[in-house]
């Protein structure tokens, strides 16, 4: 029997190593997997590069992370936030590297990668500083950049309902990286609101099959306002 | 004095109300964080013009009432907003397929600077910016069908934003169709600005005085 869920966040979070390329899901706090990132902090992971639209705000979740030295590379497309005070810090002191990608070639970026395109061409950031020292090409009289795909060696999903072989639905806009975040990492670790009974979720509103996913965690929270 | 008589820039309000009545029904719509944003609030729900947010959302409508609040809801500015009948929620590679396959019909964007050709630097004040954020703006200019800009004419300080050529970072060159500021409405076309309609009182010259670009009046 195929059991994806897991009853402990040290079961969940086994295995995640130094140096690990990390993709998080989530659009500021909504949709993003906060109970994982905890967890990745208890785990004790270093020197990490992480992946994600924000670069955390406050003191907590991914904030937390970045405070406590365990990020060396952030990838995103806006760190400024209500209270970017950590990041902020740690960029000015040099303690972390930023890599700046325009939203939807990160987006993108990971798509390729679980879709298995090792890189594409894009107009976005043609003729800006996003192209510099990237390959040109001209295609059908437009000219566009080459970018590279993005693969996570891990995944944190935040879900709304799963199943025990990792089918996933999102709430409204809590969808954002997540399922994208799912097929592109080795590993993909999820949090969710809801287990339900292997078929209970309608086939036709599963967004992320469970091929996609590899550990699953009931966390109920409550909703992103909480954090 | 012509250059100092009396003329009534456009409030922001206005601003977005110009820009929305020149958006036709059926068009999709992206608009920027800040006055941009406004725009909706100046077209009428049976105009049916659909509101896209980069976040995943298309059919956006307007803020809920605060007790109506639905905490997954969001817009691009992380703001909380509503999905009217007919929206639908996507993950974020679509959402950017909508922008990057050129399915958007518009997009309405804040700048720091456009120049006469067509150029938005929006994104960065400076080479050095301590932390830059550049979000979804590169999309957005380069993929939707249309780029408009809304934003003040100068800034505080008087030093014109409509330029000969962009001195802060590009978010996309040769990009912005129309702009509509605080003190006139503008087409960038291969003459460059040309002016479509000015604040009460305004004239031209006086136009002219508060822009680093040659202006062109239509043809």
């Amino acid at each position: 029997m195929i059991d994806k869920i897991v009853q402990s966040m040290a079961d969940l979070m086994a295995g995640i190593k130094d140096g690990a390329v990390v993709l998080l899901g989530g659009f500021g706090s909504v949709g993003q997997p906060n109970a994982l990132i905890d967890g990745l902090i208890e785990q004790g992971a270093t020197n990490l590069t992480v992946a994600c639209n924000n670069a955390g705000a406050g003191h907590t979740g991914l904030a937390r992370l970045m405070e406590l030295g365990r990020v060396s590379r952030i990838v995103c497309s806006f760190p400024r936030s209500s209270d970017p005070v950590v990041f902020e810090t740690l960029y000015r002191a040099g303690k972390i590297e930023l890599e700046i990608v325009p939203q939807g070639t990160l987006a993108e970026r990971m798509r390729a990668a679980g879709a298995g395109v090792p890189a594409f061409f894009t107009a976005t950031g043609v003729g800006t500083k996003m192209a510099v020292g990237k390959e040109h090409r001209e295609i059908g009289g437009r000219t566009y950049i080459l970018e590279q795909a993005l693969k996570g060696d891990v995944g944190l999903v935040e879900a709304w309902e799963a199943d025990r072989w990792g089918n996933l639905t999102y709430k409204q806009a809590g969808r954002n990286f997540n399922p994208i975040v799912a097929m592109a990492s080795a590993l993909t670790l999820v949090q969710t609101q809801h287990i339900r009974e292997l078929g209970a979720i309608d086939p036709d509103h599963v967004v992320t099959p469970g091929i996609f996913v590899d550990r699953v965690l009931h966390v109920p929270y409550g909703d992103p306002s909480g954090f | 004095m012509s250059a100092t008589a009396a003329f009534k820039p456009f409030s922001r309000p206005q601003m977005a109300q110009r820009a929305a009545a020149d958006i036709p029904e059926g068009w999709y719509v992206n608009l920027g964080i800040g006055i941009p944003t406004m725009i909706s609030d100046y077209v009428p729900m049976d105009r049916e013009v659909i509101f896209h947010s980069e976040n995943g959302v298309l059919g956006m409508g307007p803020a809920p009432e605060k007790d109506k609040i639905e905490p997954w809801l969001i817009n691009a500015g992380k703001q909380y907003v509503t999905l009217r009948a007919g929206g639908s929620y996507c993950h974020h590679a679509d959402s950017f397929s909508m922008i990057r396959g050129g399915h958007l019909d518009l997009c309405v964007l804040g700048a720091f600077q456009v120049a006469d050709n067509g150029d938005i630097a929006n994104w960065a004040t400076s080479e050095n910016d301590t932390a830059p954020a550049v979000g979804g703006a590169m999309d957005l200019a380069a993929g939707a069908k249309r780029l408009w800009v809304l934003m003040e004419h100068t800034t505080k300080d008087g030093t014109p934003k409509l330029v000969n050529a962009c001195t802060y970072p590009l978010t996309a060159p040769g990009a912005v169709k129309r702009i509509y500021t605080n003190l006139a409405t503008l087409d960038v076309t291969d003459r460059g600005f040309v002016v479509l309609g000015m604040a009460p009182g305004l004239t031209f010259e006086t136009l002219q005085l508060h822009t680093e670009a040659k202006l062109h009046r239509p043809a």
